[in-house]
């Protein structure tokens, strides 16, 4: 079962530092432009917002390659083998989260492979604003309602 | 060489009066030399320009320069500088900034830009990739910093600017270039040489990477100095939580915030108003970082329910909410962090211009300052005058215009040169020398006037980093000092953030230039290049004809009044004679031949 990358824009401080190390974990250089996962600042609503591959369950990217290129692991990651890509780029059009990219200077197609399991960008956000997780244990929102229904409960009641 | 070790290997030369641009591949031995941005910048700029030029005619120059490791995932490297001869000081100006300009144009393909001549008309620099133009700014001449990157942003998408507001435009002496809206390359009066050009901004756009010499071992340089700065209390909590205003109490407790232009002491009951856990509660949206930084202490900041004072913007740090805090006596934030809004939208220097309004509150106090000069009554702890003033400055109208001479004029004008609380005509920031005596030889010795980031001995007299000195011991000050400020001096030219200094030091710096430019270098010889540059910049000022290193005499012989440093004054005499004596340079505080050539300079 494939990790989930969540992302907090409350933590996000729009330091780039997510683009920084996954430009260069695939590339070898130091590219915001070929990073896999970019990062949206809306200055007056001071939120910033990380933007990924989510690794779809019903992947539009790979059902839509003519080659077999995008293709889902064993680890349940989509990957992409750039051997067999034919850059048609109908999988940019397909992502209905614009998550596969195009890069014109390199002419080739990019996306996030959560890194082998590794996920720079996680591992080096300093806020804790890009994580991973079990999507087994992906924090239960349900509860998290509940606990602030109890402490308005108790509130009244008090 | 292209987009390796560090560099890119292109330098864009621009002629202004001829309308030319010019692609010339980066001097990689002075590269290899003066570092990056401040020292390289200054080693471009000493190459080509007379020391005597006025800083304002078409012969200066003005230079952009980054750093090997700006653009990269070096820790905090997001960093560029602004070189030129400073129009405040008639010191080497150079200017450093955050944000995100300075990678941009790395990616885009260039270590810097030189900027020659004047141009007849204004012009903006417009900078894709490869395409470089210069295009016309008629249009965005006579507007602020903010309408001027909104205009930018949406004529060019997505792209980093960089311009200045109107006082860059009127040539106002201590005039910033301001990027990404409100980062600042801001002492001196970059903005102002900026303007003197007939140069409003400039607009860059990159697809570009940046490459290091040695990949793996480069990423566990910098994965070791970021973990440390997200380990440290002060890199990695407490200036994300409470921004540089963290600083407010902890200084003002050691009696060494100087309140009402330094005439009444340091230490001052109403601190606390002004304080970084004040501003939390009454002004903080979020805090915010620039490129690749994982510090963040940058203050998103919104004012309400203040009628004119309502506004959003980012700041202040702890030095503007000092001047136009503690210096002017305003105990009121909301009026703090106004007057800062309205430098950050028209590029001028808080520090400078909130000191130049607490000179001349002092001024009218004594009498020495008509009331009819000035329009209205000008007193200490005039919250509603100063944000006045700080506006009509920035629009060139009326005494604002004096304002906008800096306080070393002002003062001066009026016939009191030495209540200007600068050195080399730039006012000392937030730390009143009296109280803590390293920072006063700083001051007095920064090769761009009074500054407090030439050599930062708060940190080791006040917040014990990296370890605790007596703030009011002299002994052993002077040593310590060049070795801050030639590690300075490295830090600013590598293009790392000198607030990573807080948490880390010259191995990690070090270890980091290594892997991205390919060095075998120690440790100490890659400290003698910050010792080289700052030999450089001091071999300027000389050329220059500027002052000898002194402090205002408040300083050197008014007896602090009260608070824990009560009845100190600045030992200047004696710690300027181990510094020298440290620097090997004569009594005189001239480089001496033996240490030129220790340190290969020719200049």
């Amino acid at each position: 079962m494939a990790k989930q990358l969540v992302v907090d824009p409350k933590k996000c401080v729009a330091c780039r530092t997510c683009e920084l190390v996954c430009s260069f974990k695939h590339n070898e250089e130091f590219n915001p432009r070929l990073s896999n996962v970019s990062v949206f600042h809306y200055e007056e609503a001071a939120i910033t917002v990380p933007i990924m591959c989510m690794q779809c369950d019903e992947a539009s990217c790979a059902a839509i390659c003519p080659t077999g290129a995008l293709k889902r692991n064993a680890e349940g990651v989509i990957t992409h083998d750039a051997n067999k890509c034919i850059v048609c780029k109908m999988c940019v059009s397909a992502c209905p989260l614009g998550n596969v990219s195009y890069s014109v200077a390199k002419k080739k197609i990019f996306k996030c492979d959560l890194c082998d399991g590794e996920t720079w960008c996680a591992v080096h956000c300093p806020t804790g604003a890009i994580s991973v997780v079990d999507p087994d244990e992906v924090p239960d929102k349900k509860k998290l309602a509940a606990d602030k229904l109890k402490a308005a409960v108790e509130e009244v009641c008090a | 060489m292209t987009r390796g070790n560090g560099w890119i290997g292109t330098i864009l030369r621009v002629n202004l009066t001829e309308g030319t641009i010019k692609k010339e591949p980066l001097n990689m031995q002075d590269a290899k030399d003066y570092v990056g941005a401040r020292g390289l910048g200054t080693k471009y700029y000493c190459n080509e320009v007379d020391p005597k030029v006025d800083p304002l005619s078409p012969e200066n120059k003005l230079i952009f320069m980054t750093g090997p490791l700006t653009g990269t995932a070096a820790c905090s490297a997001g960093r560029y500088e602004v070189v030129s001869k400073a129009p405040l000081t008639g010191t080497i100006g150079a200017a450093n900034s955050g944000g995100h300009f300075g990678p941009e144009l790395k990616y885009a393909g260039y270590d810097g830009i030189i900027f020659e001549g004047k141009a007849e008309t204004p012009v903006y620099l417009h900078i894709d990739d490869e395409l470089v133009e210069l295009l016309p700014a008629d249009d965005l001449w006579g507007q602020g910093v903010h309408p001027v990157t909104e205009a930018l942003e949406a004529k060019h998408g997505k792209v980093h600017v960089a311009t200045i507001g109107r006082p860059g435009e009127r040539m106002m002496l201590y005039a910033g270039v301001m990027n990404d809206k409100n980062r600042a390359a801001g002492r001196g009066g970059m903005g102002a040489v900026m303007g003197s050009k007939n140069l409003k901004a400039v607009v860059v756009r990159g697809t570009g990477g940046v490459k290091v010499a040695n990949p793996e071992k480069f990423m566990e340089e910098a994965t070791k100095a970021r973990t440390m700065l997200r380990a440290h209390p002060v890199t990695g909590e407490g200036l994300a939580a409470l921004g540089t205003e963290i600083l407010v109490n902890i200084v003002n407790e050691v009696g060494g915030l100087p309140l009402h232009n330094g005439r009444d002491g340091s230490y001052w009951d109403k601190a606390d108003d002004t304080s970084g856990e004040r501003l939390v509660e009454t002004h903080l949206v979020k805090n915010q970082g620039c490129f690749g930084c994982t510090i963040a202490c940058g203050r998103v900041t919104k004012i309400e329910g203040r009628g004119d004072l309502d506004g959003f913007g980012e700041g202040p740090e702890y030095e503007a909410g000092w001047s136009y805090g503690a210096a002017c006596g305003v105990n009121d934030i909301g009026a703090i962090v106004k007057a800062n809004f309205i430098c950050n939208e028209e590029g001028m220097d808080p520090i400078t211009l909130g000191s130049t309004v607490a000179c001349a509150m002092e001024l009218f106090e004594m009498g020495a300052i008509p009331e009819s000069d000035i329009g209205f009554p000008l007193r200490f702890g005039d919250a509603e005058a100063m944000v006045k003033l700080t506006q009509m400055c920035a629009d060139g109208e009326g005494f604002g215009n004096i304002i906008g001479l800096g306080s070393y004029r002002l003062a001066e004008k009026y016939g009191h040169p030495e209540l200007s609380m600068s050195t080399k005509k730039q006012e000392m920031p937030a730390y009143d020398g009296r109280a803590i005596q390293g920072i006063g030889l700083e001051y007095a010795t920064s090769n761009r006037g009074g500054c407090h980031v030439r050599g930062y001995m708060i940190s080791p007299e006040v917040l014990g980093l990296p370890v605790k000195l007596d703030p009011q011991v002299t002994e052993g000050k002077g040593a310590l000092l060049k070795t801050f400020q030639d590690l300075t001096a490295l830090c600013d030219s590598t293009g790392i953030c000198l607030f990573t200094t807080f948490g880390i030091g010259l191995p990690e710096i070090a270890g980091q230039y290594r892997e991205a430019v390919g060095s075998d270098e120690t440790d100490e010889e890659i400290l003698l290049k910050g010792e080289r540059i700052w030999n450089l910049e001091k071999r300027f000022n000389i050329e220059a004809g500027v002052e000898k290193d002194t402090l205002p005499p408040r300083l050197l012989r008014e007896a602090l009044p009260s608070g824990p440093a009560k009845g100190k004054v600045n030992e200047l005499q004696t710690m300027l004679a181990d510094y020298y004596a440290a620097r090997n340079w004569t009594s005189d505080g001239i480089p001496t031949q033996e240490k030129l050539d220790e340190l290969n300079l020719t200049y």
